[in-house]
């Protein structure tokens, strides 16, 4: 059975491992997509809609067209068709430089016929909205599902919550922006920098696109400055920066603006949960029935999780999709996780206080989950749970101290697909390709890292080749916390197979059969007879003029899913203020196997970096009165910078030898283990995230009259 | 629209323009910035009458001669420019994120200060030292906080790094130990999605240590 092995084993897998792309990124020399320069380069910007609803009456792009030094002028909408969003594209134009190319914009002259629209979901449920697709209405019918005895189980209840809990829009606000460089180097061969999650799904969409077989599209993503989720095909940015490149023959790049980023490159949907639940005396949750709704702007998708996690048989659910006159949603880190263990776990505590009982206590008798059992007992200790409040808001003094405690689970399995080789050549160098793209994860570390330890070398020795589609190995996009646990099984294999073909050359030398070759550092030797050894230089050049390359196969014995977490957080609440500062969060998080501990952790310090944006500074406002959102840009939809932070203990928490995914996890149990805690500090609850100054002091005074 | 339509509304007068959407029942424009903007740009270009400027500009200590307009900024150069001899200046690592003084990922030392290139006219950085990402460095020896930052693991995507760098290696020129809350307060300017503060801050620590 295939196996990673013990890990008293281990040399390299499981420690902390600086990334091999670190050089490159501190010194400048890391090119992104965004930096990529060729020569004859093209600058191309997309005019928006600065209107929520419109029909196009016209375009005229003949004045822009004239100025010098603008290469390419194309219409994106058809006159006719309708505007819905603000930031939906209307044209494009390629110019010799980004200056000439936002004048061009001012010089096509757009006729709108506006229409009304609705920006809010309260505003598109109301009675008499715009309905703002011709062929549905705005509010989707109920998805409901329901199991067990609701009725009983709220009749059989000793206490009941009513709550309502609200999740706004969050936006990806990805460091660099989607964006493309397109060259066509002929008529059939496209090249295509993309800052993509994905760069064999970026490919097969513009091969279909341009009529071209897939192998005559590359597509390369040699570093990459942040997804989170909303970077997988090329869309409309993508396609267009292609055509430009193909009408004008010259290389263009087209890299979305800031406010861009924020109106059309995809978002969180909101949340808004009507709950009821109920728990039996013993503190057994037995009822819950949960009617729930939220929008993804224009299309559908706004799910989420409810109930979450802690396991609760007789349950009602209803919920539906709004949509509103804004971008669409995508992806984002966990989607539908953080916002439902924001209301659960807000919702376990509210239900634990009425039954008088230790929200800590309440949440192990409905967790069925035993690794975060033993994570429970792990974090409390870690925080010092018995220093909480034990009647929330007692502290004395302005600023209030307070605990909490929130939960999180993750798929991450990985899957099938992906195609790796690893490569020995005579000179002793390696080679470790696959299609997979790093995006900030250190996937790209990761198999260096399981190359050498196959191998007996170090990750600086292993030449790992990702994040381009040229070399035809095929691996799937970087989502569901899927990465890890899709290619490292694969990279595993391929290279114990390369490694077997190695000990076949050295055995005859080493007069020792091939079973009995291990790899040391460096050397390969004979198990039996240590003294009969080799190095690596020496066997490999064996291979005289061949070279070894394998290929491997996903073994899911290598990996697990289902990745629990635990979060506690500590913070301190000023009630002259109204600020909330986290001062500290215990993260517990199942990793399984860690191949490289040094960027797990790191992960798991952004998971809840984003978490606690979620819960205390991110919102995407959108004005009723213009239809436009009032905060696309970094000063006023605020993401966490340095006072935010708080002191982060992230505990790897590895209970078992199989890769798992990590990338999404830790940004879940964040937001109920902040809110929680703020609740614990003030003795009131705010339902509705962002937790900024207003509302806790709102909540204040109301608690005082 | 025809031709003549067509021309007719290529020459339409900014003035009967706004006076249209005012008639029209419901026609609006895209946007009033983009309205404001028409006449003037289209005047000045089609004119030709955007000014450029020859200028020199110190750069990790090279000098590079370069073509620019009123409106260029430092940071455009850096990435954008191309010098009198064709060559690109290509000093990608400085990085436009936010466009407006809210990130840092621009950030270069000019006399030794840290600076949002995106910030500043390059015909403000005329006679200054210039120092970019890429010219922290010494050669092959990598300075302290890269070093620090490598091996603390402070980037993760990496594209807020060469920010980060410049702003700490500018905080510890000033302030060779700082406090936790000084690494703080010096980065403040800097933002990072990924979330590498915390070792970010342990890498600054580390790197004070041997400055
Ligand atoms: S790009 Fe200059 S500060 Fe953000
Ligand atoms: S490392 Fe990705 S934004 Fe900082």
């Amino acid at each position: 059975m295939a196996s990673w092995g013990e890990a008293s084993q281990s040399r390299l897998i499981g420690k902390r491992i600086a990334r091999l792309s670190g050089k490159d990124k501190v010194t400048g020399k890391a090119k992104y997509t965004y930096d990529i320069n060729r020569p004859g380069l093209l600058y191309a910007r997309i005019l928006r809609s600065e209107v929520a609803h419109a029909n196009v009456l016209d375009i005229d792009m003949s004045r822009a067209e004239e100025l010098p030094g603008v290469k390419a002028v194309l219409p994106i909408i058809e006159v006719g068709k309708k505007l819905r969003y603000q930031g939906q594209e209307i044209a494009a134009v390629a110019a010799e430089t980004d200056d000439i190319a936002k004048d061009a914009l001012r010089l096509i002259f757009v006729d709108l016929e506006e229409l009304p629209f609705v920006v809010t979901k309260e505003d598109a449920m109301a009675e008499g909205a715009p309905q703002i697709r011709d062929w549905v209405g705005n509010k989707s019918n109920p998805g409901t599902d329901e199991r067990g005895e609701v009725d009983k189980g709220f009749n059989e209840a000793a206490v009941t919550v009513e709550a309502t809990y609200h999740t706004p829009v969050q936006t990806h606000v990805c460091l660099e922006t989607h964006g493309h460089v397109a060259e066509w180097t002929d008529e059939q061969n496209l090249t295509v920098w993309a800052s993509t999650q994905g760069v064999f799904g970026v490919r097969d969409d513009l091969a279909g696109r341009f009529g071209l077989p897939a192998n005559q599209v590359r597509v390369i993503t040699e570093h990459m400055g942040g997804g989170f989720g909303s970077k997988f095909g090329p869309g409309v940015e993508g396609h267009t920066a292609a055509q430009l490149a193909k009408i004008t023959g010259q290389p263009v790049k087209l890299m979305l603006t800031r406010k861009a980023e924020h109106l059309v490159a995809g978002n969180r949907p909101s949340m808004t949960q009507h709950v009821k639940a109920g728990a039996s005396r013993d503190g057994r949750l037995i009822a819950y029935d949960m009617k729930g709704y939220g929008t993804g702007g224009i299309s559908s998708g706004a799910g989420f999780q409810a109930p979450y996690v802690y396991s609760v048989a007789n349950r009602r659910t209803e919920r539906f999709n709004v949509t509103i006159n804004a971008g669409n949603q995508r992806a984002m880190r966990a989607p539908g996780h953080p916002q439902g263990a924001f209301a659960m776990d807000s919702l376990m505590d509210e239900l634990a206080e009425k039954l008088g009982m230790n929200p800590l206590e309440f949440r192990r008798i409905n967790d069925s989950n035993e690794i975060r059992q033993a994570q429970y007992t792990l974090g409390a200790q870690e925080i010092g749970w018995h220093r909480r409040n034990t009647i929330p808001g007692s502290g004395t003094g302005v600023k209030k101290r307070g605990m909490g405690v929130g939960s999180g689970l993750w798929g991450g399995g990985g899957g099938r697909g992906t195609q790796a080789r690893v490569t020995i050549n005579a000179d002793g160098s390696v080679e470790a390709v696959t299609g997979t793209q790093d995006i900030g994860t250190g996937i790209r570390t990761a198999i260096a890292i399981i190359v050498a330890e196959e191998f007996g070398l170090t990750p600086t020795d292993i030449d790992v080749k990702v994040g381009d589609s040229g070399p035809g190995l095929r691996s799937g996009g970087s989502g569901g916390s899927q990465t890890t646990a899709s290619v490292a099984p694969v990279i595993k294999t391929a290279a114990e197979a390369a490694i077997q073909k190695l000990f076949e050359h050295v055995a005859p030398l080493l007069q020792a059969p091939v079973d009995d070759l291990r790899v040391g550092n460096g050397t390969i030797y004979v198990a039996s007879d240590r003294t009969k050894t080799v190095t690596w230089n020496q066997a490999t050049g064996l291979l005289g003029m061949e070279s070894i390359s394998e290929g491997g196969n996903w073994d899911p014995e290598l990996r697990e899913k289902d990745v629990a977490g635990t979060q506690f957080a500590e913070v301190e609440v000023d009630t002259e203020t109204g600020n909330v500062q986290v001062l500290k969060i215990v993260a517990v998080q199942d990793c399984g196997l860690a191949i490289n501990r040094l960027t797990t952790e790191s992960q798991i310090n952004g998971g809840v970096i984003m978490g606690l944006g979620q819960t205390l500074l991110e919102e995407r406002i959108m004005d009723p009165q213009t239809g436009r959102m009032l905060n696309a840009n970094l000063e006023d939809y605020k993401v966490p910078g340095t006072f935010e932070i708080p002191e982060i203990k992230s505990i790897v928490f590895d209970t078992h030898r199989k890769v798992t995914g990590v990338g999404e996890p830790p940004c879940i149990p964040t937001l109920g283990a902040i809110a929680n805690a703020v609740y614990n500090a003030i003795g009131v609850r705010i339902r509705e995230l962002p937790i900024t100054p207003d509302k806790v002091l709102t909540a204040l005074a109301e608690k005082k009259a | 629209m025809s031709e003549k339509e067509k021309k007719q509304s290529k020459n339409i007068s900014r003035r009967s323009f706004i006076k249209g959407v005012g008639t029209g029942t419901v026609a609006a424009t895209v946007a009033p910035a983009i309205l404001v903007g028409n006449e003037k740009t289209a005047e000045a270009q089609t004119d030709g009458a955007v000014d450029s400027a020859k200028i020199q500009l110190n750069i990790n200590e090279q000098v590079y001669e370069v073509d620019v307009e009123a409106r260029t900024t430092l940071l455009s150069v850096l990435r954008d420019g191309i010098d009198t001899a064709g060559d690109n200046v290509d000093l990608t690592g400085a990085k436009l994120i936010c466009d407006r003084g809210e990130c840092g990922g621009c950030t270069v030392l000019v006399d030794g200060k840290p600076v949002y290139a995106c910030m500043m006219l390059a015909m403000d950085a005329q006679g200054q030292q210039i120092t970019t990402v890429e010219g922290i460095a010494d050669g092959n020896n990598l300075h302290p906080v890269q070093e620090a930052f490598i091996k603390h693991d402070a980037l993760m995507c990496g594209f807020c790094t060469p920010g980060f760098i410049v702003s700490s290696v500018a905080l510890l020129n000033e302030n060779n130990k700082p406090t936790i809350a000084e690494i703080k307060e010096g980065l403040s300017g800097n933002t990072c999605r990924c979330g590498t503060y915390p070792f970010i801050f342990d890498a600054v620590e580390t790197a004070s240590q041997k400055m």
